[in-house]
């Protein structure tokens, strides 16, 4: 199955009850296969007159405690921060896919990371974050999907799966199973209509002096919650490297290859992967940086992780950066190539 | 001794924060007696505007949410398609409805999202200071009309029933006038059978249009403002039904 059709199924299997979309290249394939396969589950699936509406329909139907997606590609996400912003503010769990493209404006509809700022920054107005997970295989994307839903409902926020062209259209195959979920709270708060109990209300609208801020302290401890429990990422070779390459998503597939090659040269080289990007494994960064000559992040942009690489660092060793953008794709001999001019450049500063 | 009148019971009993003369408490009153009257407050949802009614869930004791400027129709939708024995309806300004949400209205009603629309007319931005709305009436003073509203430049109200008449989506679309008690009764008919057309999972969207006072907003006493509806709104949003449901048998 391709990328997007086995996140697709593996939301329903995750329990997904509606899903609402407006095509987008590349990741048609994710409505059309909702369009039929939620149909055949009698579940929701709606084509939206654009994504401003999809994301709303959204956040109807969690407000009424469904579990409910939608998914586009960077132009149509960026039309829906608004919603995501009020997502966020009324805490409603949510999840959206969000299969990246070439930008900025209509950019073209290759893959791209450009749109790590907007993920990971909030993308909407307000001061708040979004739980975002970055898989970097057919598989891994359709695992996620299920951790996706639970960590929406746990902490009634909105959670982004950020993938790439590469990996919508990519085929390989896929496991799709129902693993066990995690425990989830009782969604006393949905509107589900004021039967033997009172009135439900979900806002986002704090008038009183006061109000608004308390609630954002409020989202504040759910979001530390979230920086101490929800942090994942994979490493390789890490312990007894001096350089350690970053890349997330796709992009790390092709510095793993780069990686292996390296160390069949002798270079003590080792890999990083953040899965979650927001909360970003900071401490696990950090902690690698004491013993590193150099780190260095490869992403498919021109440089937005490694400001988080960076800010993880804190200047205890150098970071360096290479990435190529608007679709275009590193390849393997590209970043092997950066891998041992670092190599040779640090020896010599031995 | 008989009581003749009461309060009803989804309306809360709270004083209002909306202005002297205002529309919108008549209108809160109406939506509370209709959900009453069909006794389905225990399954009804509502949808707040962004507008003065941002609180409406202050005055109507029923499961309520705010949402984006304009997007109503859309989160009915949302919760609609999901719930579909529940009673969903959404209150809207036409700042709200007719400028920034002409489009989630108007595919709602395309679609035919069996949702009950509640749209107020007063033919002002209320909440933000009294600027125009697409239905501000030609000549109408307001903070972003100064010299009154000119075709030229600004175009003609925008008649929302009349637009939304064409799509066979759109079941039942009637404009009521607040400003009277008689034509009060007849919102409160056409209020009731928006919801009752829902609750009888009529194909289709309903909706009513109520052209409301803002005395604020307009600049004029209450009285004046009741006077201006009859002498001056309904001449550009005629009053009456301008589609209803027949069901086959």
């Amino acid at each position: 199955m391709c990328g997007n059709e086995a996140m697709a199924e593996a939301a329903i299997i995750a329990g997904c009850d509606a899903y609402f979309g407006y095509p987008i290249t590349p990741q048609n394939e994710v409505t059309a296969y909702m369009a039929r396969r939620m149909s055949e589950e009698g579940r929701v699936f709606v084509q939206c007159e654009s994504e401003l509406a999809a994301i709303n329909m959204v956040f109807g139907a969690a407000a009424t405690g469904k579990r409910a997606m939608t998914s586009s590609s960077s132009p149509g996400i960026s039309l829906m921060q608004e919603g995501i912003s009020y997502l966020a503010g009324a805490q409603l769990p949510s999840v959206i896919v969000n299969i990246m493209r070439g930008g900025p404006g209509l950019g073209n509809i290759a893959p791209s990371q450009g749109d790590y700022f907007q993920a990971t920054r909030g993308g909407g107005h307000g001061d708040y974050r979004t739980i975002v997970l970055a898989p970097s295989s057919v598989q891994e994307f359709a695992d996620i999907m299920s951790l996706a839903f639970d960590l929406a409902d746990i902490y009634r926020n909105p959670v982004l799966v950020l993938a790439d062209g590469i990996l919508g259209q990519m085929i390989e195959p896929v496991v799709l199973d129902k693993k066990p979920g995690r425990k989830l709270p009782a969604k006393d708060w949905a509107l589900t209509g004021a039967k033997n109990r009172k009135q439900n209300i979900v806002r986002s609208l704090w008038l009183k002096e006061g109000a608004l801020e308390e609630l954002n302290y409020e989202l504040e401890r759910k979001y530390k919650q979230v920086e101490e429990n929800e942090v994942l990422c994979e490493q390789y070779e890490v312990d007894n490297a001096e350089i350690v390459v970053v890349a997330y998503g796709v992009a790390a597939r092709i510095v793993r290859s780069a990686v292996d090659k390296a160390r069949q040269q002798g270079i003590k080289v080792g890999w990083f992967r953040p899965i979650t990007l927001w909360p970003f494994p900071h401490e696990k960064i950090s902690a690698a940086a004491e013993q590193l000559r150099v780190f260095l992040t490869v992403e498919m942009s021109l440089g937005q992780m490694v400001e988080d690489v960076k800010l993880a660092v804190a200047g205890k060793c150098p970071v360096m950066f290479y990435g190529r953008a608007g679709g275009g794709v590193p390849t393997v001999e590209q970043v092997l190539e950066r891998i041992a001019q670092l190599w040779t450049h640090t020896e010599k500063l031995k | 001794m008989k009581t003749v009148f009461k309060r009803t019971k989804t309306y809360k009993d709270v004083p209002t924060h909306y202005c002297p003369g205002c529309g919108h408490g008549i209108a809160h009153r109406l939506v509370a007696e209709a959900i009453d009257e069909l006794d389905i407050r225990e399954r009804t949802i509502g949808i707040a505007p962004v507008g003065c009614a941002v609180l409406a869930y202050d005055y109507l004791d029923v499961d309520m949410v705010e949402v984006a400027h304009g997007r109503a129709p859309a989160v009915a939708t949302g919760m609609k398609r999901t719930n579909p024995d529940k009673i969903i309806f959404s209150y809207q300004g036409d700042g709200d409805l007719a400028a920034i949400g002409t489009g989630e209205i108007m595919h709602a009603a395309h679609r035919g999202e069996r949702i009950t629309v509640i749209f107020i007319n007063n033919a002002i931005f209320g909440m933000t200071g009294g600027q125009m709305a697409p239905t501000t009436l030609i000549g109408q003073i307001t903070a972003t009309t100064p010299q009154g509203r000119e075709v030229a430049s600004t175009g003609y109200p925008l008649q929302i029933c009349e637009l939304l008449s064409i799509l066979p989506g759109a079941i039942y679309l009637e404009r009521c006038g607040l400003h009277k008690p008689g034509q009060i009764r007849k919102a409160k008919q056409a209020v009731r059978h928006a919801f009752e057309l829902q609750v009888n999972n009529a194909p289709g969207l309903s909706l009513v249009e109520l052209l409301s006072p803002c005395p604020t907003g307009w600049r004029v006493s209450p009285p004046d403002a009741l006077k201006w509806i009859e002498d001056e709104m309904i001449g550009v949003f005629p009053l009456g039904c301008f589609k209803d449901y027949q069901p086959k048998d």
